[in-house]
């Protein structure tokens, strides 16, 4: 059988250096190791975001250096800590080829039409993530062209359905997104930002949230802010990790078949 | 506070964040653990800030 294999990888967060985690560079390497192990190799990754930690050139070159021993195409949206300078130029330079506004952009694969949105920039006193009215009308325009048949694959940072708003874990508007989406058969949306797996089923839409390779976070409302999670050391692993993704047959989606690595 | 009064701010959490005027007076570099950020409030009136990485962390500053 044939059909379309990726993973999806988040919050890396290069440059962190807390007890949490002392070396993301090695549990990041050790994400990539489970990759290149895998029998059946993926045609590409998605990073849903927080590459770095502090937005710093070297951290993103080291993130860069680790993912280039994969030899595979990576798609990147960034995270709150990819653009914390600068408006987020420094993300664009590298990552912003070919995209529009601060780095949104869509690509067909496998018959899979995949949109990564960035939903990091422009935030508002008091609100959540934000995606912004230039981005829901260039998203409107793009899936205008596609069947209805098509399988979409929506990817970025900050959760798209509101898991936990008083942390700031949710999207203002997107309400607005997913009403572009609603006449598609199949809608995946893959996040990041929270560092732990969660996954909700919304008519023909299914949500889910990926572990960070980095650091846990806490379950919602579990502690008293959101903050690095310290865990025994040899638990650690355990609650880092990838999420494998396929489409067993496009022509008959929403076969998607997910596991912590 | 009183007009002339200096606010220093110390990012305490292991993650980073900064200070920023809702209505743009004023704006912290991005702080991570430890750093400090001050400002000092020369004009009367009422200063609301918030963190531009996690709008949700939000405060302000009364200076009479």
């Amino acid at each position: 059988m044939g059909g379309l294999r990726f993973v999806q990888i988040s919050d890396s967060h290069i440059g962190f250096d807390k007890p949490a985690n002392t070396d993301v560079t090695a549990t990041l390497r050790a994400a990539i190791a489970k990759i290149k192990a895998a029998p059946e190799q993926p045609s590409f990754i998605l990073h849903t975001g927080d590459l770095t930690h502090l937005s710093k050139p070297s951290e993103f070159d080291t993130l860069q250096q680790v993912l280039a021993e994969l030899s595979l195409p990576v798609f990147y949206v960034p995270g709150e800590h990819d653009v914390l300078e600068d408006d987020g130029k420094s993300y664009l330079q590298r990552f912003g080829k070919g995209t529009q506004g601060a780095g949104w952009y869509s690509f067909d694969q496998g018959g899979v039409h995949f949109i990564g949105l960035v939903n990091v920039v422009n935030l508002k006193a008091g609100g959540l993530g934000t995606l912004g009215a230039e981005q829901l009308e260039w998203l409107e325009k793009d899936v205008k062209r596609l069947t209805s048949s098509t399988p979409i694959v929506v990817f970025a940072h900050i959760p798209l359905w509101s898991v936990y708003p008083e942390w700031g874990w949710g999207t203002d508007d997107s309400a607005r997104a997913l009403s572009y989406l609603k006449r598609f058969g199949s809608v995946s949306v893959l996040n990041g930002h929270i560092h732990q797996v969660m996954h909700k089923v919304e008519g023909h839409v299914s949500f889910h949230t990926a572990m960070s390779t980095a650091f846990p976070q806490p379950a919602p409302g579990s502690a008293p802010s959101p903050g690095p999670m310290k865990v025994e050391a040899d638990r650690l692993k355990k609650v880092l990790g990838l999420a494998r993704m396929s489409f067993h047959d496009v022509n008959h989606p929403i076969a998607d078949h997910r596991r912590p690595a | 506070m009183a007009v002339g009064s200096t606010v220093t701010w110390t990012n305490r959490d292991d993650v980073p964040h900064n200070i920023v005027s809702t209505e743009q007076k004023f704006k912290s570099p991005v702080l991570d653990t430890d750093e400090q950020f001050s400002h000092t409030f020369d004009t009367p009136g009422t200063y609301p800030h918030f963190c531009s990485i996690h709008p949700k962390m939000t405060g302000q500053v009364v200076v009479a």
